[in-house]
């Protein structure tokens, strides 16, 4: 279990660090979709297993998905990828995101909350489903609103064209 | 033996990488790609709590990530959006360029 953990996090940071700092965005974004491959993998180590599935159709399937067509359709053809890769304050950037987790380094670590795991709790989707459709109807509802909205929203944002061209 | 700290470790520097890809690069498409993985980091906490807690309610770990989940692809898609209505306007998505508020 330490070994499969090792391994995923190095995957997952591998991954992560990629995603920022590469020049070709369309490797960003394929090590975007590793780095939540790895995550999915935690989420099944941890035992919610309908979450890292949710996890691995969602956002490997979809948002990363997204991206890639986003990215085709922003990309200037005319343009080569030249010029800094980074914005004028990235070092201020990046000395924050240090310092960031060094706070929470320092406070992970000084907290105490390093216990062992009890034993592992039987989920099954059954369970799941049955749970969203009675304690979580209410947030279920508001969800499925919220996704209405923010579809009808992306459509009406993208599609204006104030200056066809 | 795996505890807690081991999975807050590392869900703290992946929030770090993801908020130095938001900080620090200039294009828009990579910031949206850091925030996303910040996303992932908290889903990660809320499951490393849900796990090595002692469990008063069996489901509700799950069920907040995967609203968590849900809430990110909606964030994800209008955040696109933006950046391509932004292109339209702009014909750019580098962010130092992108510094007008009535262009």
């Amino acid at each position: 279990m330490q070994l499969a953990f090792t391994i995923i996090a190095l995957l997952i940071l591998a991954g992560a660090t990629a995603a920022v700092a590469l020049r070709n965005l369309v490797h960003c974004v394929l090590c975007l979709a590793v780095a939540f491959v790895g995550v999915a993998a935690l989420f099944l180590l941890l035992g919610a297993e309908f979450v890292g599935l949710a996890q691995i159709m969602v956002y490997v399937g979809a948002v990363a998905i997204l991206m890639v067509f986003a990215l085709l359709l922003t990309r200037n053809a005319d343009l080569p990828a030249t010029g800094p890769l980074v914005s004028k304050s990235w070092l201020t950037g990046v000395s924050i995101a240090a310092l960031v987790f060094g706070c929470l380094a320092i406070g992970i670590l000084a907290s105490g909350v390093g216990q062992a795991a009890p034993p592992s709790p039987q989920l099954s989707v059954r369970q799941i489903g049955e749970e969203l459709m009675r304690n979580y109807v209410l947030p279920l509802e508001v969800l499925g609103v919220l996704l209405t909205v923010s579809m009808i929203g992306a459509v009406v944002i993208a599609m204006t064209d104030p200056k066809p061209d | 033996m795996l505890t807690l700290n081991h999975f807050l470790l590392l869900s703290a520097a992946l929030f770090s990488v993801g908020l130095a890809g938001v900080l620090a690069r200039r294009n828009a498409i990579v910031v949206l790609v850091g925030i996303e993985l910040m996303l992932n980091a908290a889903n990660l906490n809320f499951l490393a709590f849900w796990r090595f807690s002692k469990n008063p309610e069996p489901l509700a770990g799950v069920m907040f990530a995967l609203f968590s989940i849900a809430v990110a692809a909606a964030e994800a898609a209008v955040g696109l959006a933006l950046v391509i209505a932004i292109y339209r306007h702009c014909r750019t998505t580098n962010l130092d360029q992108v510094d007008s508020l009535k262009g």
